[in-house]
């Protein structure tokens, strides 16, 4: 072989290892694109709106994994699988969660006390403000445990009518609505999680959507 | 070239030389500084052990450190030499080699025997010591359960009627028993200034135990992989006077007054629940 | 030279039915499993399809490659076609090839690209953590790099020393023409070739978030992407087994007339005892994996106590074999210690007997100390001090091999080669290493250090400050032997000091953070850490250029300068020295008969085949 053609070879070999990692790492810095959530400016501060669907299935539309439980943030009026949420810092969050789960139960019954949110209460579907649910009654936690956050998420009945199939679900199909309100403290980078072992088949029902990012788990990032 | 003796000579008083300025430094401005802290017992217990093991390893350190060294300078073959020429044919000294074994085999005997010393005898040294430690302390006793769960630790007060906190306040001075138990994979609770490292088990209770000395805060960490959160399972403790405390968890008892009756009575371990696979 | 054929059992082939084979055996799963198996069906997981697909995929590979050959052609009375023996041409790189020259070159390679991939996932990591909190990779993926990255280097350096440098050299040094079972040998490297492949796999199932120790039942938890580490490393225990077996086979029964187990080089010492450990370690996690599968696809439950089993089980057992492991890392890295000090120190080696008994008893202890790893599990808390004397007890032989090592340098004639700065990197490196064990295996001192940036730092110390410069040493000194042609000594000597300066940069800090109470795989950590962690991570940087640094020394050398080594660079009076390099294909014209001594320095003052007859009558072309 002369030098000419090996000099080829190598830049070739180094090319190719060069492409390979480049494919490496874009795979890996994949994952949801941040939502921004809007701010509007209210009498005491900052205020957002942070609206929240939680399902038992996310659909083959929105996801590989049709049968796997998730949740969707509704995006400037859209419901997409996304789980990273930019907040700004010191502000006021209300959030609705329109659930439209079954009632699968907490594993630790003492996460089924709201902590960290506006008067330590939520309420279910606009009823009275309420600081616990029966720990069988919980289909999923809304949780941020470095901000101190925990509300259970009331679970729609097993014999409700119409449940829903497939993600997004519309309104008419039975769901549950919770409310509740906390606050943002300084910048940060926080984690999500759910605490319900809600993923159907896996040990301890801990497994596939309960770990990974995009279906029960994401960032809060407090900017 | 120096005789066999002078080297042997050279080295010994290098080594005695290096071991006398570094063995000061390692007692007095090390040792003192090793983790984990004085605020437990334990812990304290745990800096004397660190320092006690530098100072055992100290002259074996300098030794072979000194030995490189000299024989980078001393035992060079001269620059620029042709002709490779060979060094005396020596294929052991059995001084030598019975010395290093017996210097050797009575440092780890020591050891062994320090640290079984220790870990008999103070709080069981901190770390997990299974459903039964050998080491129990006497008088009284304030148990904590530290619950491991993904991904989160809760702790759980059974002298306080069962109370559940999502925070570890202990109070000043007193014997505290960690009863660590996971409610799924295994996870390891370390409070890193209090010297405690147990790991949590799922239907294990793993007991260490603490006596509480200094005020202040302390970190807590997950220290076993347990999945996806687990580099964000963390948690600041507390320790706090004793009024401060009854304090503190007279409030907690009423805070969380909703969810206790939701609670299933206090027990050492708990199933999972579902169990195995959900679904 | 000769074209490698296209069409035929080679590499090409050996892909094309490795992914055929992959794909009929995820099919054949989906038809076993169907939707009959609701947990399958409701989370989208099937890893009864993906062992099986592995499984026929890796049987195709192998099929592919030519081993079905031998064994079918005989069955059918046939006579075996025999170009596994090939004796020239570059195709024979690229193949199933018996001669143990070619597989000692193929591991180089082969083991050489998957722990580029294991260094590239390091290099990551370390960019994760120069923040405090969520950098770059989502946590899904900063977990998958942790557990590729610990898996790869775990299961790759297995056999990165005894691979490449063994199954070249141990033939040579016994004076036999081949190894005991030429056809396990290169079965042992293909398996590793598909194994590594099937670890990347992983990715795109999720990866894993367990670590290269799995753990139950964590790994029960995860997505399919676990089945790739399963099948990886069950794969390295097979290609342990056979390595091991196949080693100590040649070892005890192919040495040349007058080589007595006292006449061995101390780098088949070593190779003996790591194949023991491999021979009796490595079954262990075979079985245990195979328990972990069953569980997933079974629903057994070995290892999960709502099940009524225990994940103690899995600890104990993956410990079992993951202790000798340690030292399946460290005991080859020795052996060429003592192997290349005497070189450059001209002086025979210092304690023959002891170091052979450090390297026996460092065997034996191995296999007792297990449990060290589980000191605050809460299992057999009162065994703890029987662990914690049977661990440093292991000091006691690791003492051995460092008296032998310094004892050789005494009044020797050093000369600081490339590969002799490796070696002596080595000590320095392994004394950290060894004395940050100590700590470890220490009770008291354990409940802090266990589980922390300490004990990563610490093993880092041991097998990359041990396997990894022993590895280069090798590198440097018999690279020369086995191509014919230098290493550039400037280069080599930049990557030296690059990479010994940067090394301990960066480890020697994490032995510090580790104290300072930051736990291993965590992507976030206490911001007081992260001037601390900044540090570490552009040491890390300049260690991975290091390793770009050999890479090009590596490549200039064999492809451009070429320059000729000669027979003997060194002046080493080992046998493989005495041989032409490249060494040629039968090795030996005729069997060399082998004297009192494997390192004959000092004595006459000459530099002949010093107590070996000529062992080669003129020397003969490769070509």
């Amino acid at each position: 072989m002369s030098t000419g053609r090996r000099w080829i070879a190598v830049g070739a070999g180094v090319a190719a290892a060069g492409v390979l990692i480049g494919i490496y790492i874009g795979f890996l810095t994949g994952g949801p694109t941040p939502y921004r959530v809007p701010v509007a400016q209210g009498a005491s501060g900052k205020v957002v709106q942070l609206e929240l669907m939680t399902v038992a299935a996310i659909g083959p539309k929105l996801s590989p994994n049709a049968n796997w439980v998730s949740y969707l943030v509704r995006e400037h009026g859209v419901w997409r699988r996304s789980t990273v949420w930019t907040l700004p810092a010191h502000a006021t969050v209300h959030v609705t969660i329109y659930n439209f789960d079954g009632r699968s139960g907490l594993r630790n019954p003492f996460l089924a006390q709201a902590r960290g949110v506006d008067g330590g209460t939520f309420r279910i579907d606009g009823g009275p403000p309420q600081t616990t649910i029966k720990p069988d009654d919980a289909s999923h936690t809304f949780a941020i445990p470095q901000l101190g956050v925990i509300v259970p998420i009331y679970g729609v009945a097993d014999d409700a009518k119409d449940q829903c199939g497939f993600a997004p679900c519309p309104m008419s199909n039975a769901h549950e609505t919770i409310t509740f309100t906390f606050h943002t403290g300084k910048k940060g980078h926080y984690r999500w999680q759910c605490f319900v072992p809600c993923a159907a088949g896996f040990v301890y029902g801990f497994g596939g959507p309960m770990q990974t990012i995009g279906y029960m788990d994401g960032y809060v990032d407090v900017v | 070239m120096w005789s066999r003796g002078s080297h042997g000579r050279r080295l010994a008083a290098l080594t005695v030389i290096g071991t006398a300025i570094v063995l000061p430094l390692v007692v007095f401005v090390l040792g003192p500084n090793m983790p984990p802290g004085k605020a437990t017992q334990v812990a304290a217990g745990q800096v004397v052990d660190n320092t006690v093991l530098l100072v055992v390893m100290t002259p074996f350190t300098v030794f072979i450190l000194v030995y490189l060294g000299y024989a980078l300078v001393c035992f060079r073959a001269p620059k620029g030499e042709a002709e490779l020429r060979d060094g005396p044919p020596l294929r052991g000294h059995l001084r030598a080699q019975v010395a290093w074994l017996v210097t050797t085999t009575a440092a780890v005997l020591f050891l062994a025997i320090f640290g079984t010393a220790e870990l008999l005898a103070d709080n069981g040294s901190g770390s997990g010591g299974g459903p039964s430690p050998a080491w129990k302390p006497g008088g009284t006793v304030l148990p904590v359960q530290v619950i491991g769960q993904q991904w989160e630790f809760t702790y759980r007060y059974p002298t306080y009627g069962g109370v559940e906190t999502a925070q570890l306040v202990l109070p000043q001075g007193v014997e505290i028993a960690f009863h660590v138990t996971s409610l799924d994979v295994v996870h390891s609770f370390w409070a890193y200034e209090l010297g405690v490292k147990a790991d949590a088990n799922p239907g294990v209770d793993n007991i260490a135990y603490v006596k509480t000395k200094k005020l202040g805060t302390f970190q807590i960490r997950c220290a076993e992989l347990c999945g996806l959160w687990h580099g964000y399972m963390f948690d600041t403790g507390k320790i706090v006077t004793r009024s401060q405390f009854a304090a503190w968890i007279g409030a907690r008892r009423r805070q969380f007054a909703p969810v206790a009756k939701y609670l299933p009575p206090y027990s050492t371990t708990y199933a999972p629940d579902p169990p195995y696979r959900a679904g | 030279m000769r074209r490698p054929r296209l069409i035929g059992f080679n590499l090409l082939t050996a892909v094309v039915l490795g992914v055929g084979g992959y794909f009929l055996g995820w099919w054949l799963g989906r038809q076993v499993t169907g939707p009959s198996l609701d947990y399958f069906g409701d989370t989208g997981q099937n890893d009864v399809a993906l062992f099986v697909a592995y499984f026929v995929g890796v049987v195709g590979f192998l099929v592919g490659l030519g081993f079905a050959n031998y064994p079918v052609q005989r069955m059918l009375g046939r006579p075996p076609s025999l170009r596994e023996k090939e004796t020239e041409g570059v195709g024979r790189y690229f193949g199933l090839c018996t001669d143990h020259k070619v597989v000692g070159i193929q591991y180089l390679l082969g083991i050489g690209a998957f722990i580029f991939i294991g260094g590239l996932n390091a290099m990551l990591i370390r960019f994760e953590l120069l923040r405090p909190t969520h950098l770059a990779w989502n946590g899904n993926n900063y977990l998958t790099l942790v557990g590729i990255h610990g898996t790869m280097m775990m299961g790759m350096m297995t056999s990165g020393i005894l691979g490449p440098f063994a199954n070249y050299l141990v033939p040579l040094m016994i004076g036999a023409r081949r190894m005991a079972f030429p056809r396990i040998e290169a079965l042992t490297f293909w398996l590793l070739m598909a194994a590594g492949t099937i670890l990347m796999t992983s990715l795109a199932f999720g990866g894993f978030p367990t670590g290269w120790t799995g753990y139950a039942p964590l790994d029960e938890q995860a997505n399919m992407g676990i089945d790739a580490y399963i099948a990886f490393f069950a794969l390295v225990g097979l290609s342990m087994t056979l390595l091991g077996l196949n080693m100590l086979a040649t070892v005890i029964t192919m040495r040349a007339p007058g080589l007595t187990w006292g006449r061995l080089p101390l780098f088949v010492w070593g190779t003996v005892s790591t194949s023991v450990l491999m021979l009796l370690a490595a079954p262990v996690l075979i079985s245990t994996l195979f328990m972990l599968a069953l569980d997933r696809t079974a629903q057994t439950g070995f290892f999960n106590s709502q099940a009524g089993g225990s994940p103690y089980l899995y600890e104990n057992l993956f410990w079992i074999f993951g202790h000798p492991e340690v030292y399946i890392l460290a005991l080859p890295g020795m052996g060429i210690l003592l192997e290349i000090l005497p070189v450059f120190a001209r002086k025979p080696v210092w304690g023959y007997r002891l170091a052979v008994t450090g390297m026996l008893g460092i065997m034996l202890l191995s296999f007792l100390v297990w449990q060290h790893h589980l000191f605050v599990s809460g299992i057999n808390a009162n065994l703890r001090p029987f662990y914690m004397l049977s661990t440093e007890l292991i000091s006691l032989p690791t003492g051995f091999i460092f008296v032998c090592a310094l004892g050789t340098l005494w009044q020797g004639r050093i000369r600081l080669t490339v590969p002799m700065l490796f070696a002596l990197a080595w000590i320095f490196n392994f004394l950290v290493g060894g004395l940050s064990g100590v700590f470890l295996s220490d009770v008291p001192s354990d409940t802090t250090t266990h589980g922390s940036f300490f004990s990563m730092a610490h093993f880092h110390y041991t097998i990359m400050g041990g396997l990894i410069f022993a590895f280069f040493a090798g590198i440097y000194y018999w690279v020369p032997k086995m191509t014919g042609f230098q290493l550039n000594e400037r280069l080599g000597k930049i990557h030296f000091w690059v990479m010994f300066v940067a090394f301990n940069s960066t480890f020697g800090p994490l032995l510090v953070i580790g104290f300072l109470g930051m736990p291993r795989r965590v992507v976030t950590y206490a911001g007081y850490l992260q001037g601390a962690n900044d540090w570490v991570s552009v040491s890390a940087f300049v260690l991975g250029a290091s390793m770009l640094v050999f890479l090009g020394n590596f490549v200039w050398s064999l492809a451009f300068a070429r320059v000729p080594a000669g027979a003997n660079p060194w002046g080493s009076k080992s046998i493989e020295f005495q041989l032409p390099s490249p060494v040629p294909v039968h090795d030996f014209d005729r069997i060399p008969t082998f004297g009192a001594d494997p390192y004959p320095y000092g004595q006459d003052g000459a530099a002949a085949a010093a107590g070996q007859r000529p062992i080669v009558s003129p020397a003969r072309p490769t070509r």
